[in-house]
């Protein structure tokens, strides 16, 4: 990549996958984001820190992904007093709740005119911005709800349906305003941040030798992807080498979670079709997994199981036979619970146009992850950017083209029948040998990224380092921040009671990108 | 057609006899108590969604929850007990309390999670109000982070019959 500053280039940025860091003033911060945008590299995340007791200054950081790294962009603000910087939104849309969020927790403003709180919902004092370091993260404050000004739709017959943020179902809280013309949707505007649980200022109360413990919990449903990246972080920033048999355990962890959420919604998906039996079938299945990750890795959800330095329990030897026996049955109910939603009718009515995401769109807006690949866009960070073991099991990219239910469907079957390929590989090629090493202390001031690919999309956990062992800074990215959005588009035109099934397919985490 | 109902007829009846006895005296206690099903509305305050996760896998075949006379409502108004995730966030302090009081007496509430019983990880802070105790009267408190669903509904029916026994409906 070329830009027109070539007095600077990249340093090495220490990760689990070739990555450099860029210093840039005010006016470069924008112009690597055009030459970016152009070269059709995708934003990553985008976060900031306060440094004012460092260098008197506030730094904002961007993560764009190339072809063959990731680059982190830096701008540091030296005003303060009046910390601002350039908002990269009309090149990369989904900035916009970023840099929200950016204002919301350290008061480092875009010159974006729409500011309206994003993770603080009166919580807390507007002018009280938690993650500066002369704040106390741990006081209390109450302050009454104040309403939120959505964006209004006027017109003949339209009206309004809000939902949540408490659901009708056993999911998680959020708010979605519909404007509609008798069924159909005219616009919809999300509102999150419920779950926001301050877990960047939290980072700073954890060790570096305990933070994968909150890593594990920013969404549960992606513990193993979370904790890894921290620990990828971790490791790269003390060139800690993790043991190989602890590298297969950690990434056959991984695939049991993408097999277990897959299965999950491909259940719950059937369901909203109403077709109940999907529902029995994938429940009846995903809970055969989970109790096989008891006997191979010592628990159902995996908080625990990634660790700094490798994993924390072994797997048993009797586990490989039944971990075999597992995926043949697996492979099996897949299979045909494939052919029987392939060709019923009614299913496959609900299914196809419904929450069509163009591909087009899925590029401008940004689509990253499962939903992007569905939207035709062909990225997974374990095929174009491979860390170990990725690099030798070389997975399968699976794509679609038509970003419609059906499409992001179509994905999460092959997924799981590529997953249970690499699950099988890894036990094939699991070495014996420790499962663990220590892991130094890290220098203070050092940064570092993990990035994994999750069963949603890649996770980010970017991690600074202070004295004697302590944490910094830590930012945890969810590819949910940059997929929220475009569930605003993909429902336009589509029926209200199609919502929860086009949501589904989505999938998308709230506690991930509230934090 | 021929598909779907021969995995049916392949599959067969999964339901487990209870994950231990005590369940099984624990569910008759219910019967006795309530003398009909127990209703529940879930609410998640702001939890890492593990928890949601464990919650869900109740309703599949294994556990029968349906059978054993617990439904989960999708209203407030239709429930009997409250199961809370947590920690309750700040942005979810307001919706839970709503919640709470549209449950009408008597109303038990049942905090779910190492985070809804004691803070979890997430402690309190600026953003987190901690236990679910800390935000609405709780009745009972199942641990484990996140607990499995035998644990969970173990926990629903001690709560049940720790707090119902007596009155009279
Ligand atoms: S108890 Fe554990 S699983 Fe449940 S919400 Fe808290 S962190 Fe998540």
């Amino acid at each position: 990549m070329n830009f027109d500053f070539p007095e600077q280039q990249p340093v090495q940025l220490p990760a689990n996958i070739p990555a450099g860091c860029l210093r840039v003033n005010r006016e470069q911060w924008l112009q690597t984001a055009k030459a970016l945008h152009d070269a059709n590299t995708r934003l990553l995340a985008l976060w900031a820190a306060d440094d004012r007791d460092r260098d008197g200054c506030f730094r904002v950081y961007a993560m764009y992904l190339l072809p063959e790294t990731i680059l982190v962009v830096e701008h540091a603000i030296h005003d303060a007093s009046n910390p601002m910087y350039p908002s990269i939104a009309a090149l990369f849309p989904s900035a916009l709740r970023m840099q929200r969020a950016v204002y919301d927790l350290l008061g480092i403003a875009s010159d974006e005119s729409d500011m309206r709180g994003w993770l603080r919902h009166n919580g807390w004092p507007e002018t009280l911005f938690p993650l500066r370091k002369d704040v106390d993260g741990s006081a209390h404050y109450s302050i009454a709800p104040a309403s939120y000004p959505f964006v209004t739709v006027e017109g003949d017959g339209v009206h309004e349906i809000a939902v949540g943020p408490v659901h009708a179902g056993i999911i998680e809280p959020g708010h979605f305003r519909f404007s509609v013309v008798g069924e159909k949707v005219l616009r919809l505007e999300e509102r999150l941040g419920y779950t926001h649980k301050g877990v960047a200022k939290l980072f700073e109360a954890f060790s570096q030798q305990d933070g994968h413990r909150l890593a594990a919990r920013v969404s549960g449903d992606s513990a193993v992807a979370f904790s890894w990246a921290y620990c990828a972080s971790l490791e790269a920033i003390t060139e800690t080498p993790v043991p190989l048999r602890a590298v297969y355990l950690r990434a056959l962890a991984l695939e049991h979670e993408r097999l277990t959420n897959h299965l999950g919604d491909l259940g719950a998906l059937g369901n909203d079709a109403g077709f109940a039996l999907g529902l029995t079938q994938f429940s009846r299945l995903k809970e055969d997994l989970l109790r096989t990750n008891t006997v191979a890795f010592g628990a159902r959800y995996l908080m625990h199981y990634i660790v700094p330095g490798g994993v924390s329990v072994d797997l048993p030897g009797r586990a490989r036979g039944l971990l075999l026996k597992q995926y043949q049955e697996l492979e099996r109910g897949v299979v045909k619970l494939r052919s029987i939603y392939d060709e019923h009718a009614g299913i496959q009515d609900r299914f196809r146009e419904a929450g069509r995401l163009t591909n087009e769109l899925a590029e401008r807006l940004g689509a990253i992850g499962l939903v992007g690949r569905a939207s035709g866009i062909a990225c997974d960070l374990r095929v174009d950017h491979p860390w170990q073991p990725y690099d030798k099991l070389r997975p399968k990219l699976i794509t679609q083209a038509y970003g419609d239910v059906a499409a992001r469907v179509q994905v999460r079957f092959d997924e799981v029948l590529e997953t249970l390929r690499l699950c099988r590989a890894l036990l094939d090629d699991l070495s014996s040998g420790p499962i663990q090493v220590q892991v130094p202390i890290a220098e203070p001031d050092r940064m570092g990224a993990g990035v994994i690919e999750g069963w949603r999309g890649p996770v980010i956990v970017v991690l600074e380092t202070g004295r004697d062992g302590a944490i910094r800074r830590c930012h945890a990215h969810d590819s949910s921040w940059q997929n929220w959005p475009l569930l605003e588009y993909a429902i336009l035109g589509n029926i209200v009671p199609d919502f929860p099934l086009i949501n589904k397919s989505f999938n998308l985490s709230y506690s991930g990108q509230d934090g | 057609m021929f598909d779907v109902l021969s995995r049916i007829v392949r599959t067969g009846i999964l339901t487990e006899p209870s994950a231990s006895p005590s369940i099984e005296a624990l569910q008759k206690d219910i019967w006795g108590i309530l003398g009909r099903a127990l209703t529940i509305r879930q609410v998640d305050a702001g939890s890492c969604n593990a928890c949601e996760l464990e919650i869900q896998a109740l309703n599949n075949p294994y556990y029968n929850l349906e059978g054993m006379g617990i439904k989960f409502v999708a209203s407030p108004r239709h429930a009997d007990m409250l199961l809370v995730t947590g920690p309750v966030s700040v942005n979810m302090e307001e919706a839970l309390k709503r919640t709470y009081d549209a449950v009408p007496d008597p109303k038990l509430v049942v905090a779910v999670g190492d985070c809804g019983a004691c803070g979890g990880v997430f402690g309190t802070s600026y953003a987190s109000r901690g236990a679910v105790a800390n935000v609405i009267p709780v009745n009972h408190t199942i641990t484990g982070c996140p607990p499995g669903p035998a644990a969970i509904l173990k926990g629903i029916f001690e709560a049940v019959r720790s707090t119902f026994s007596g009155v009279h409906r």
